[in-house]
């Protein structure tokens, strides 16, 4: 059944004529329908995907979050075909499509400020890629012809119907509201009939009234039209409301992919876990199978496979806290040092030990008061630890010198002075490594390599029991003596505070 | 002191400008106006406007006028367009060095280019004529047809060449259904920047042109170059003719600007 066909059946009561003859075989929905592979975008030397692999099933709406920059829209803008992969390619129902420009592929897209034509009036921009299209009709000519004027505006006026502007055809665009031009784009898009539909942050512009509405709309669109909605979204909320399966991004990679309950019930890592609702997050160790260790107790808990002793990440929901009130009822003390009411519940700051807990309660405790913390098993998520950048505690030991790791590293140390104590920042692309240990500023032993598609993610161990982490282009051998030296440039010194340090 | 002191207002920067035009635009015109409705007697007549439409060779070189201004018009915008277009366009947008170069010529008086050109074409064999006179217009007037498209293309928003992409438009579908409307509010500023003033020069045709491309301009100032006093007064109703076609003319493409520049809201709920 065409889209048509499925519109004209929201707005008739009597089922659409059957089909004269059998169609050819529908696909089925459990298929992927398009099949990204290895994809990597590289903007002035700026890798905005990195190796991203991902399929997409026939008919889901599918949500790309991240935060800004974490390579969504690019990924859109990559099946759109408005950009081509540096490396990688995407398949469209088993069909590569890198090197079909936009106008020939089978999606559609509304942007982001809806890019509405200025000169065209509400008809006529939903008519544009209708008078575009040749179709199939075995009793014309060449077996196939244009739309007639009649057929288009049929079509045009379904289209303008279903997303409820019906009598809107001859607006000019510029006099309707936000959210009106926001529908004329989804008209324009779906009036093309696409297998896949692309929307790109397509409800940022609206109030959240407006959102809310266009939220629930788009959704219902999605199920009555049947066709696979890739939506991409910062919005975590958004995300959750709408979508099958949320894929999440950062930094152009896939952090992961499942649907919005298990996403939220089960991030896969610490970066999911904050960006997906609140969480506390604490850093803990993994004593054994079925225990967590962290702010001085073992705690039972349903994951294992970790190695013994492995440093990982915990997260718990605010929500997933119980409070009680008085101390030695649940596993931790702690005092309550404010609370908000947000409507249908409190949330409150707990300090417990060294660490301030968010909690939420619908009984409220105030602040001052003291309570017990009573965690689950079931409700603490532990997560593999991911680390964005090395972080050591140094000392600056000179002009342009700052010592840590047993070594005299070259740094600008401007605005510090000698005997300050600073947190120093190593990003990875500024270690390297050389082949003899003489040479470096101190040695360490390579333990880890990895593959990251583009680059080798190497991983050294120093002889004062800290890990670098290095991004290289050469692969290292295991166990192998090498020496460290650091590109003083990039590397970003802090002042370091011991309480706050404490704190985190 | 309260009171005493003058107020200096900002109006009064407006004073020496208004001065100058006063003395050296309006009075003319109103000289002109009460010249071409002046008779030999000295009494009201029309018989000035009458020459102006009665006269064949008067009309006719109206007409070619029209026709040098249109064609060189025509001319330029087909050349300035693409031009535009390719500056405009991602490899080119951040090298302003590329369009400096068109606009660098603007800076040097233009009867000097007018004298360079001319030096240049009969360099290589061109002597004074109708081409060589086009030539002139279309070179010297370049500048001011290239940069409202420019402007314009640079400007536009690419997501509507995107979205027209989008729905299934070649490049080709994409340039005459999106891209050259929207860039129409350029095109006919550029014409009107080119055509009127054309319309009234001959210092161009002048240099460049021969005998066949004598334009109204020409005409005019012939009429005032001859010190007979009549003479004063046919000229003067010629001048009233031609600033009033130029100004319909300005009325047409304010109107056309008008119709075409639409500028896109942003999504406002």
């Amino acid at each position: 059944m065409s889209i048509f066909d499925k519109i004209k059946k929201i707005f008739t009561k009597e089922p659409a004529p059957a089909p004269e003859k059998p169609a050819a075989p529908t696909p089925k929905k459990g298929e992927n329908i398009i099949e990204i592979k290895g994809i990597t975008k590289v903007f002035d030397g700026v890798t905005v995907l990195d190796n991203l692999s991902l399929g997409i099933k026939r008919g889901q709406f599918v949500t790309l979050l991240g935060p800004s920059g974490c390579g969504k829209t690019t990924l859109l803008r990559l099946i759109a075909g408005f950009e081509t992969p540096t490396e990688g390619e995407i398949f469209i129902e088993g069909v590569p499509i890198t090197g079909i420009p936009p106008y020939k592929r089978p999606v559609n897209t509304v942007f982001q400020k809806y890019a509405l034509f200025p000169h065209l009036n509400v008809f006529k921009n939903v008519a544009f890629g209708l008078k575009l299209k040749t179709i199939k009709d075995p009793t014309a000519k060449k077996g196939e012809r244009k739309y007639t004027k009649a057929e288009i505006a049929e079509k045009v006026n379904l289209a303008l119907k279903l997303v409820g502007l019906e009598d809107y055809g001859h607006r000019d665009v510029n006099s309707l509201s936000g959210g009106q031009q926001q529908r004329v784009a989804i008209a324009r898009a779906i009036v093309c009939e696409p297998k896949v539909l692309l929307l790109d942050e397509p409800l940022g512009a609206l109030d959240l009234k407006m959102r809310k509405e266009m939220q629930i709309e788009l959704k219902k669109m999605h199920e009555n039209l049947g066709i696979t909605f890739i939506f991409v979204t910062h919005d975590q909320e958004e995300a959750l409301t709408m979508s099958d399966m949320i894929v999440v991004l950062n930094d152009g990679v896939i952090q992961q992919i499942d649907r919005p309950k298990k996403i939220y019930d089960e991030p896969k890592n610490a970066f999911v876990a904050d960006f997906i609702g609140e969480s506390n997050i604490l850093s803990g160790v993994m004593e054994k199978d079925f225990v967590i260790s962290f702010l001085g107790k073992s705690l039972p808990c349903v994951d294992k496979g970790f190695e013994k002793n492995e440093k990982v990440d915990v997260v718990i929901r605010p929500e997933d806290i119980k409070i009680t009130d008085g101390a030695g009822n649940g596993h931790f003390d702690g005092q309550v040092l404010t609370s908000v009411f947000k409507g249908t519940y409190y949330e409150m700051i707990v300090l417990a030990g060294e660490y301030e807990f968010t909690v939420q309660s619908q009984v409220e405790f105030r602040p001052g008061s003291t309570v017990s913390l009573e965690i689950v098993p079931d409700s603490i998520h532990i997560m593999k630890k991911i680390l964005t950048i090395n972080k050591y505690i140094g000392k600056v030991t000179g002009e342009n010198a700052v010592t840590f790791c047993n070594g005299e590293f070259s740094i600008p140390t401007a605005g510090f002075e000698v005997g300050d104590d600073v947190v120093v920042y190593v990003p990875f692309d500024a270690v390297e490594l050389t082949d003899d240990e003489e040479d470096g500023v101190i040695g360490a032993a390579v333990t880890q390599s990895l593959y990251k598609g583009t680059y080798y993610q190497v991983q050294v161990y120093t002889d004062t029991d800290e890990d670098f982490y290095i991004d290289t282009a050469d692969e290292w051998d295991m166990d192998d003596r090498v020496g460290v030296k650091i590109d003083g440039a990039k590397v970003r010194l802090e002042k370091y505070d011991p309480q706050e340090e404490e704190a985190e | 002191m309260k009171g005493k002191a003058k107020v200096f207002r900002p109006t009064a920067f407006s004073f020496p400008y208004l001065a100058v035009t006063l003395v050296f635009v309006i009075i003319p015109l109103i000289l002109v106006l009460v010249y071409a409705f002046r008779g030999k007697d000295g009494g009201f007549t029309l018989d000035n406007f009458r020459k102006v439409f009665t006269e064949k060779e008067t009309l006719l070189q109206l007409g070619k006028t029209v026709g040098i201004a249109a064609l060189s018009t025509v001319i330029c915008l087909l050349i300035a367009y693409p031009v535009a277009y390719i500056l405009a366009s991602q490899p080119f947008k951040k090298i302003a060095i590329l369009s400096l170069l068109f606009i660098i010529p603007m800076w040097i008086n233009f009867m000097l280019r007018i004298f360079a050109l001319k030096s240049l074409l009969s360099m290589i064999g061109v002597e004074k004529s109708f081409g060589a006179a086009i030539i002139g217009m279309v070179y010297d007037f370049f500048p001011y047809m290239l940069l409202p498209i420019f402007t314009v293309l640079s400007n536009m928003d690419q997501s509507y060449v995107e979205a027209s992409r989008d729905l299934g438009a070649n490049p080709v579908q994409t340039f005459f259904k999106v891209t050259l409307p929207l860039s129409l509010p350029g095109v006919i500023s550029g014409i009107s920047m080119m055509f009127m003033p054309i319309f009234s020069s001959y210092a161009i045709t002048e240099a460049l042109g021969d005998m066949g491309t004598t334009v109204i301009g020409a005409k005019i100032a012939a009429l005032f170059e001859n010190q007979n006093y009549g003479s004063y007064g046919y000229g003067s109703a010629l001048s009233f003719v031609l600033l009033v076609l130029v100004l319909l003319v300005m009325l047409v493409g304010n109107a056309l600007t008008r119709r075409t520049q639409k500028a896109p809201k942003g999504g406002k709920a």
